[in-house]
């Protein structure tokens, strides 16, 4: 009992979705995409055979960029009891070829402020703890830095 | 498969029945059908019943139980927003295959105000932060994208929610009849954009039904009858965004294609439509994915009053989704009404002139695509 209060004290961090690495020994945090050994279309998560080539030639997992660029977006003004509005709901095309849903911060939610194919970039953030005290770690993009 | 026909429809108004049991509803809608194919609930050989929130609670019986406990088969149907249309399949396909003659089809749904903001989503714990799974953010995404390939405008959309609305004053089934101009619709709140209020389809309760009979049981009734041209339904196969980003459009070009070439028309040769106008964003999507206009046009279609009523090809006369109501269950069987009652001439004030072939149409995120043709 006492390790468990130790632990406790000590918040771990859990990444929101399996699919996003937290790194270790001060690498970046980024995505995983599992990948079809067959045709390479890529998926968040496990398929027992390819929804795209319907081969069961095993996955792979990989990692994938954590800079992408926006295709589309909407702006809720209006969601469910407790969730802060408004935000920016996009779908960032991922250059590897994939796509991921995800919420834009850094920017006004303004639809003169989020031109089409806008280079973003990834960032985490920790968005509440767990019932056990863990800080629940998120994805987020923002418009990337100009290099 | 042999021919099958639609001999009687009925349906509710839609609106909000809190006191009411949804098998009570059901069961108006499906007594309606049958009087208006003069037939009695001891002829029907078959129930399919759609209902989308209490697709565990057996609904169809419990239609059964209000109207007339046959014993016959019940075929509970659950398949997104296009479950009315799904069960309306099921009854068409017992009588296409030629073990049934008469088959009721029901749909109803009641929703409270839960509505479509939370249905059929457990996302609690990812919403707002891993973007959104909500519907009008989805079809808002889809609705940017058109904005995107196209340069169409928010003003585009909204247009057609000013049509729907001023449809819907003319049915008397429709929840709201209520008219609203351009302004109206762009300075009312904004949902998700490019969706405001206006442009977002209401909750609700509702209930419509229908009876499809094979050639021998209409060739014996004095009911006008129409024929069933075909019934499609897909569901979405592998796209590049689908993953993210439910793709609406190919399972529904894909159901279109089929549509066509098995009832034998062509977009061109339809008289009216009633298609799935979730969001304003949809059906705008939805004119160039059922080829009523060709590809990136269907902002200037929508400039031009394509679609309006006494304009080239009517869209949802019945006032859509968008003011009829979208009672999830319900819609796809109310859709069908809506055909039917035009191909018989007897849609009163908002009668489409002279009308031959209709296509009802109906998607279901997830997803499932309906399209059912009609012809008389
Ligand atoms: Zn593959």
């Amino acid at each position: 009992m006492t390790n468990e209060t130790a632990e406790r004290s000590q918040p771990r961090q859990r990444p929101i979705v399996p699919f996003l690495r937290l790194g270790e020994g001060g690498e970046k945090p980024y995505l995983v995409a599992r990948k079809c050994k067959n045709c390479g279309a890529l998926y968040w998560g496990n398929r027992v055979a390819c929804a795209r080539c319907r081969q069961q030639s095993g996955f792979e997992e990989v990692r994938v960029s954590d800079r992408g660029t926006l295709w589309t977006y909407s702006i809720v003004h209006q969601s469910m009891p407790g969730i802060p509005v408004p935000y920016v709901a996009a779908i960032v095309d991922l250059p590897e070829g994939i796509s991921v849903r995800c919420t834009l911060v850094d920017v006004e939610p303004d639809p003169a402020k989020l031109p089409f194919g806008m280079p973003v970039e990834m960032v985490t953030r920790k968005v509440r703890e767990d019932k056990d005290g863990n800080e629940v770690i998120a994805f987020f993009f923002r418009p990337a830095a100009t290099s | 498969m042999r021919d099958v026909y639609v001999l009687g429809v009925g349906m509710i108004k839609f609106g909000r029945y809190p006191e009411r049991d949804v098998a009570e509803l059901a069961a108006e809608a499906a007594m309606l059908a049958l009087k208006d194919a003069d037939l009695t609930i001891d002829d029907v050989q078959l129930l399919a019943s759609g209902n989308l929130f209490q697709a565990h609670a057996m609904v169809g019986q419990r239609i059964l139980q209000q109207i007339g406990q046959t014993g016959i088969p019940v075929i509970n149907v659950a398949n997104a927003c296009a479950t009315g249309s799904t069960a309306f399949r099921e009854a068409y396909l017992a009588v296409a295959s030629g073990e049934y003659d008469i088959a009721l089809a029901v749909g109803s749904e009641q929703m409270g105000k839960a509505g479509l903001l939370g249905a059929g989503e457990r996302r609690e714990s990812v919403e707002g932060i891993l973007g959104s799974g909500l519907m009008p953010a989805v079809f808002g995404q889809a609705g940017v994208e058109h904005m995107r390939k196209y340069g169409t405008k928010i003003e585009h959309f909204a247009k057609i929610s000013v049509k729907n609305h001023k449809h819907s004053v003319k049915n008397p089934l429709s929840q709201y009849q209520v008219e609203v101009t351009l302004e109206d619709v762009l300075k009312a709140r904004m949902v998700a954009y490019p969706n405001t209020l206006y442009m977002c389809c209401p909750t609700g309760d509702g209930a419509a039904a229908a009876v499809v009979v094979s050639e021998e049981v209409k060739k014996k009734s004095n009911r006008k009858a129409v024929k069933v041209a075909c019934s499609v339904l897909t569901s979405d196969p592998w796209t590049e965004r689908d993953l993210t980003l439910p793709d609406v459009n190919t399972l529904t070009r894909n159901a279109a294609q089929k549509a066509y070439e098995k009832a034998g028309v062509g977009p061109k040769d339809l008289d009216l439509i009633e298609l799935h106008d979730c969001f304003a964003t949809a059906e705008l999507l939805h004119y160039e994915n059922l080829g009523l206009c060709p590809e990136g046009e269907a902002a200037r279609a929508v400039d031009e009053g394509w679609f309006e009523w006494g304009g080239r090809q009517p869209v949802n006369v019945s006032g859509g989704l968008l003011s009829k109501g979208h009672p999830l269950g319900a819609t796809g069987v109310a859709n069908i009404y809506e055909i039917v009652t035009h191909l018989r001439g007897e849609a009163g004030e908002r009668q489409v002139e002279g009308a031959k072939v209709g296509l009802a149409h109906v998607i279901g995120l997830g997803s499932a695509c309906t399209i059912h043709i009609f012809t008389v």
